[in-house]
């Protein structure tokens, strides 16, 4: 009755026809680029202060710099260099339209390349119009961006842990918030700024586990119970600072500060050698745990099993991994992270605990890691391009309150990270792959 | 490995799904369980699984009892389970998801050479030609269904559980997964096959157990005539064969010319598809499903974007169109997926009867709905499509699978016509509704409707079509007479052309299928 099968069995990938015509919106990017580019060379440049000069600081005498390879600063005509950097925006903007045009699909990684490097001349024409007739420490600068960079990190790797694993995580603004008031708390009770430390990522895991107790045990919706915790923390926090915290500050919620680690020699460098070896543990934390995380959830059994958990659950199941402790266990390891994110906020930063101090930074981590595209490295990029933005803002803020030059209202200046976050996630949605079981409990029949 | 199930119950809310179901599977033996859709076979899998928790009974490995909490639980014990939506991670490469839940590492991380290696010795056994580190997204679904096999095998499963493994094949495709179970079976594997197809069961079984609404009703042997298990398995007599009358074609009323759709990462899911339907006539499409029959229709209806070319209803263009203005130019639509697409399982019966047509006349207004005319309405449709519910008023999600379809059908069918697309018209419908929704399809046909039936059921199409075109990859290979010869059907939803495929067909290229056909042994 059987014959040979006729079609031998073609398993390949499929390849499918690339369409050859432009997408519909093919001209949205280079036309808001232009836009952009246009008003940088109009109000930065062509309606810049004529005649004065910005200056960029760049190296100390102190610093380790032979034969002054960098030079202790730069200095440049405001008016002019803000021409020339507008139009150098406006000549990428010229690259994006060829490159849009194209019929062919253009290069992902040419077009973002394009758009980076846009985006630093498009910020250098702004800064370099702001600083007329002033003076900008590009290393303290930068020392600022790492430090803000910090909570919004540990925030998104929070995120990421857990939506690797299929639980959307509204809550990290708790969970820093919880972080930072048991860092303070504790660290104030003990007298030590490393129990404290120690206290933060614990304290922080109360808020992983209601989440995962109502998400995971409960499959209460996701963002719902998220919002409700970040309430919640708001809540719990104020009360006890309203009445312990404020009775008996130095007993319960002294200002202490984690000591700076200094690396010898490699923090002389210029530039970068106070941004990236003079800083807190918290600092150095945030690198190894990013590198550590990327390694474990693409090349371990761990990360293999927890990211099956988050695309397919039941496939998981199939094959005998336990799906909703994967689940639970994944949330409270990102709580912890967060909860270190919060210890950042206070004993990082040598303030005392104050009412809802996290202002909002879980959302813009959460912001940080769709951008990132759930995945470490591009969550600590995307933390790293609005903490600039927050750092620019402070730097800015102090600067144009004095006399002379450009001013800028400073609530304009505070919106500054809040739209940088809003143009740079609207610019990714749509490209980013969510995982797909993110947010849908698994229940078990 | 003797594998026994005894007296398996299990019950979802008050519906029992399997009720004291006994099965006894030999050693090496490719045991086939037979019944329509939602007889209760799949449940009776996934408890064998461990995946559900049996309300009562037991299962029996080589005559000790064992219980499975977790699917872990049944691999341990050698069993293997193919499923019918797939269990594979679509990000995932080939080798990943073949050693997933039992990874190789190497000093602390995932040896996936060792995975490859995997991979390749398994495939080598059956001839298989898969890429470890291709995507299994990126895979053809015959080539998924393959990794899920050697899956299955990788975890040393003794006793193999196909479930409805040919709904996504082509004829031949088929014609290959059977040589490969018998293959398994010659090896000492025992096979589990669970399908609704009389033919298959005919062409592979050594053994045929019977499921009907969660019983099991008989044991038949292979060489049983295929209208005894037909009726055994459905529980009276049934007409396989629609008889239909000969079509007559007018005018051509719809005609699509080079119609292409772009997915989001750039991709043609429909690239240059043209084709006209006359009056009076039924286009058939076939073809494995994904290879652009959703976007098509969908295409039609205005429901995708960056749609290019043109589609004319009667010399009106339908491409740019709002989906509402489709409607009104007399479009009756019915969608494959009834669950997502077509019905709001919350709605009643009456109100999801005219989804379509709820904010104008006779209906409602834009302004508010006419309840009376909509209750009017139900009270009409229901008794004349035989909609089995206890009330108008009763939500949508309380019928069985068929009588929604009916609500469907009832609803693209109830006004005058300018073209019908069904797609699946019978999904998941029983054998008695089939029968009755062919013939309201034929009927509308003979009103001088034209209609576009797509269905992955060629069964179906070659019974409703007057002339099929076969879809693959987003394109139509070809378009051939309703009476076309089944293997170049075959054929071609593997992607030969209509020449290639009749020039391969008459040097041979049989399938046992046709073969079967051919020794008059099938209806």
């Amino acid at each position: 009755m059987s014959t040979a099968p006729v079609v031998v069995a073609d398993d390949s990938a499929v390849e499918r026809a690339l369409d050859d015509t432009r997408p519909a919106s093919w001209w949205h990017l280079p036309a808001t680029t232009t836009v952009l580019g246009l008003l940088a060379l109009v109000f930065f440049g062509l309606r810049g202060i004529p005649g004065v000069e910005s200056v960029y600081v760049l190296a100390r005498e102190s610093d380790l710099n032979p034969l002054g390879i960098i030079p202790e600063s730069v200095t440049l005509p405001s008016k002019g260099g803000a021409v020339a950097f507008s139009l150098l925006a406006l000549a990428l903007s010229a690259a994006l339209w060829v490159l849009q045009a194209r019929v062919a699909r253009p290069r992902a990684r040419l077009r973002v390349t394009l758009v980076v490097v846009f985006a630093l001349a498009w910020i250098l024409a702004f800064m370099t119009w702001v600083i007329s007739q002033r003076t900008l420490d590009v290393t303290t600068l930068l020392q600022g961006t790492i430090v803000l960079a910090v909570p919004l990190a540990f925030g998104a790797l929070s995120g990421v842990l857990s939506e690797r694993a299929g639980v959307i995580n509204i809550a990290i603004e708790g969970q820093l918030l919880f972080g930072a008031f048991g860092a303070a708390l504790i660290g104030s009770l003990t007298g030590s700024v490393w129990i404290g430390l120690l206290a933060a990522p614990l304290m922080a895991l109360i808020m992983g586990a209601l989440l995962a107790l109502f998400a995971v045990g409960y499959h209460v919706q996701q963002i719902i119970v998220g919002v409700v915790l970040n309430v919640l923390a708001i809540g719990v926090t104020s009360f006890f600072f309203g009445t312990v915290m404020r009775e008996n500050p130095s007993q319960f919620n002294a200002a202490m500060r984690l000591p700076t680690l200094r690396l010898p020699v490699l923090a002389d460098l210029p530039v970068i050698g106070r941004v990236l070896f003079d800083q807190n543990i918290l600092v150095y934390l945030m690198w190894i745990i990013v590198a550590g995380l990327t390694v474990a959830l693409f090349r371990t059994r761990w990360g293999l099993r927890v990211r099956a958990v988050g695309e397919h659950p039941k496939a998981a199941d199939t094959v005998g991994i336990a799906v909703n402790l994967t689940r639970w266990k994944n949330v409270l390891l990102g709580s912890a992270v967060a909860g270190l994110g919060g210890a950042t906020l206070t004993i990082g930063t040598g303030v005392a605990f104050g009412e809802e101090m996290s202002a909002g930074k879980g959302y813009i981590a959460l912001a940080a890691m769709i951008l990132g595209r759930y995945h470490p490295v591009g969550a600590l990029l995307a933390a790293l391009t609005f903490a600039f933005a927050d750092s620019l803002q402070l730097r800015l803020g102090t600067m144009t309150a004095s006399e002379g030059g450009v001013s800028i209202p400073g609530d304009f200046l505070l919106m500054l990270p809040y739209i940088v976050a809003l143009f740079a996630v609207a610019g990714v949605v749509g490209r980013v792959r969510v995982p797909a079981a993110d947010g849908q409990p698994y229940i078990k029949q | 490995m003797k594998l026994e199930l005894r007296g398996i119950t299990k019950t979802f809310g008050s519906f029992v799904a399997n009720d004291a179901i006994d099965l006894v599977v030999q050693p090496g033996e490719i045991h086939s369980l037979l019944g329509e859709n939602g007889a209760g076979k799949s449940t009776l899998m996934n408890v064998l699984y461990g995946l559900y928790r049996p309300d009562g009974g037991q299962i029996v490995i080589d005559d000790d009892p064992v219980s499975f909490a977790d699917p872990g639980d049944a691999m341990a014990a050698g069993i293997g389970m193919v499923h019918q939506h797939f269990m594979l991670v679509p990000v995932f490469t080939v080798a990943e998801n073949l050693v997933l839940g039992h990874e190789p590492t190497r000093r602390g991380l995932l040896d996936i050479g060792a995975a490859r290696t995997l991979v390749r010795e398994i495939s080598a056994r059956f001839g298989f030609e898969l890429d470890p580190d291709a995507l299994v997204e990126d895979l053809p679904v015959g080539a998924q269904q393959r990794v899920e096999i050697i899956k299955a095998l990788s975890h040393r499963a003794e006793v193999l559980v196909l479930d409805e493994p040919t709904a996504v094949l082509t004829p031949h495709e088929t014609d290959e997964l059977m040589a490969i179970m018998r293959q398994l079976r010659d090896e000492g594997t025992s096979i589990v096959f669970i399908t609704h197809k009389l033919r298959e069961v005919k062409a592979v079984s050594d053994r045929i157990t019977v499921i009907r609404r969660g019983k099991v009703v008989g044991e038949a042997d292979p060489s049983a005539d295929q209208a005894e298990l037909a009726s055994l398995m459905v529980g009276r007599q049934v007409s396989l064969a629609q008889d239909k009358a000969e079509a007559e074609p007018g005018e051509v009323a719809l005609e699509v010319t080079d119609l292409r759709v772009t997915d989001a990462a750039g991709t043609r899911v429909l690239d240059g598809v043209s084709f006209d339907v006359r009056h009076g006539e039924v286009l058939g499409i076939a073809g494995v499903q994904g290879n652009g029959q959703t976007e098509l229709s969908e295409a039609l209806l205005g429901l995708e974007e960056n749609v290019h070319g043109s589609a004319r209803l009667e010399g009106r263009e339908l491409v740019g169109l709002s989906t509402k203005q489709v409607l009104d130019a007399g479009v009756g639509f019915v969608p494959e997926d009834r669950t997502h697409d077509a019905l709001i399982a919350d709605f009643s019966v009456a109100e999801n009867l005219v989804l379509d047509q709820h904010d104008r006349p006779p209906f409602g207004s834009a302004l508010a709905m006419r309840l009376r005319a909509i209750r009017d309405n139900a009270a009409r449709l229901i008794p004349e499509f035989d909609i089995r519910t206890g009330s108008s008023a009763a939500a949508v999600s309380t019928l069985s699978g068929g009588n929604q379809q009916k609500v469907v059908m009832a609803r693209a069918l109830n006004r005058e016509l300018a073209l019908l697309i069904a797609s699946q018209p019978t999904r998941g419908v029983d054998v008695g509704s089939i029968e009755f929704l062919h013939r309201r399809i034929l009927d509308e046909r003979d009103k001088g409707t034209p209609v576009v039936i797509v269905s992955t059921e060629l069964d179906e199409v070659t019974q409703l079509a007057d002339r099929i075109a076969v879809m693959y990859r987003g394109t139509i290979l070809g378009i051939v007479p309703g009476d076309e010869d089944r293997d170049v059907l075959g054929l071609m939803m593997a992607g030969y052309t209509a020449e290639a495929a009749r020039e391969a067909v008459a040097s041979g290229a049989r399938t046992t299928d046709s073969q079967l056909a051919d020794e008059g042994d099938i209806a």
